[in-house]
């Protein structure tokens, strides 16, 4: 086992251990500290499987922006600790079912495919290179992706607005 | 040399199993976005793995991609649930229940 294997191992480690604990969590803030842990450990396998880009991006959208929106919102409205679902037998059985013959069949296809146990070899790509293959090949899409952006800015604006102007219930009660 | 591939495969699966289970098993709506959020990022692992496995640097442009997605898709899920939380006041999915007759 070479030194990359071993990081890789451990990073895996980590990032599941980290997921398992966020997602059983009662407390909010909990399990979105947990998914930062779990996040900085995806970022990390990024580098190591060459995409410095996108591990820095990693770190910044998902780590940093996103987790900070969700620890704003939950700050701002009063959360109730809530525990998992319980479900009874009738309506775990048949999902139960499906999900293992579905976990049989993935794990039959990954391990009698013989082109996934080909090992994977060290690369890296340049933020340079990224950054000129994706502005020339697609640029379009980028453009594409800025205006799915805007859009989301405007429906979150949206849903505020459509607040303040009287939609809610606390509004109609006043004359 | 890394690993082999399917190892990615697997750790990927396994994470976008675990956000299954948070976004069906959680009383919570705020969870369910957690949920969701976990299953994009494992599929932008598996993405950058095989970016690396076949040497093509448009896995990569999709990781991107997914980036903006989540963004997005968080934004707008955090202004809905802001929005019915101030009509109903909880963020249990079972009281949105009020198209029922």
């Amino acid at each position: 086992m070479t030194l990359y294997a071993a990081i890789f191992y451990i990073l895996a480690a980590v990032i599941l251990i980290a997921t398992a604990l966020a997602i059983t969590r009662r407390n909010l803030v909990h399990s979105v500290v947990y998914l930062i842990i779990s996040f900085f450990g995806s970022a990390m396998l990024y580098y190591l499987f060459g995409a410095p880009l996108l591990a820095v991006l990693e770190i910044i959208i998902y780590a940093g922006a996103i987790m900070v929106l969700f620890i704003f919102i939950i700050m701002m409205i009063r959360v109730e600790p809530s525990a998992l679902r319980k479900p009874t037998l009738k309506e775990w059985f048949p999902a139960g079912i499906l999900g293992f013959i579905y976990l049989a069949v993935a794990l039959l296809v990954v391990s009698k495919d013989p082109g996934s146990h080909t090992t994977l070899k060290i690369a890296l790509a340049r933020p340079r290179i990224f950054g000129q293959f994706l502005f020339q090949k697609y640029w379009l899409s980028v453009e594409i992706i800025s205006f799915l952006l805007l859009i989301a800015l405007i429906g979150a604006l949206y849903f505020g607005k459509a607040f303040a102007k009287g939609g809610g219930e606390t509004k109609e009660d006043e004359p | 040399m890394i690993v082999p591939y399917s190892h990615v495969l697997l750790l990927a699966g396994i994470l976008f199993a675990m956000g299954i289970v948070c976004a069906v098993a959680r009383r919570n709506l705020i969870m369910m976005l957690i949920g969701v959020e976990i299953m994009l990022n494992s599929a932008g692992l598996v993405f950058v793995a095989a970016a690396l496995r076949w040497g093509q640097l448009e896995g990569q442009v999709f990781v991107l991609f997914i980036f903006a997605i989540a963004a997005a898709e968080v934004s707008v899920g955090l202004a809905l649930i802001i929005y019915a939380y101030r009509r109903t006041g909880s963020l249990d999915p079972e009281t949105y229940n009020i198209l029922r007759w």
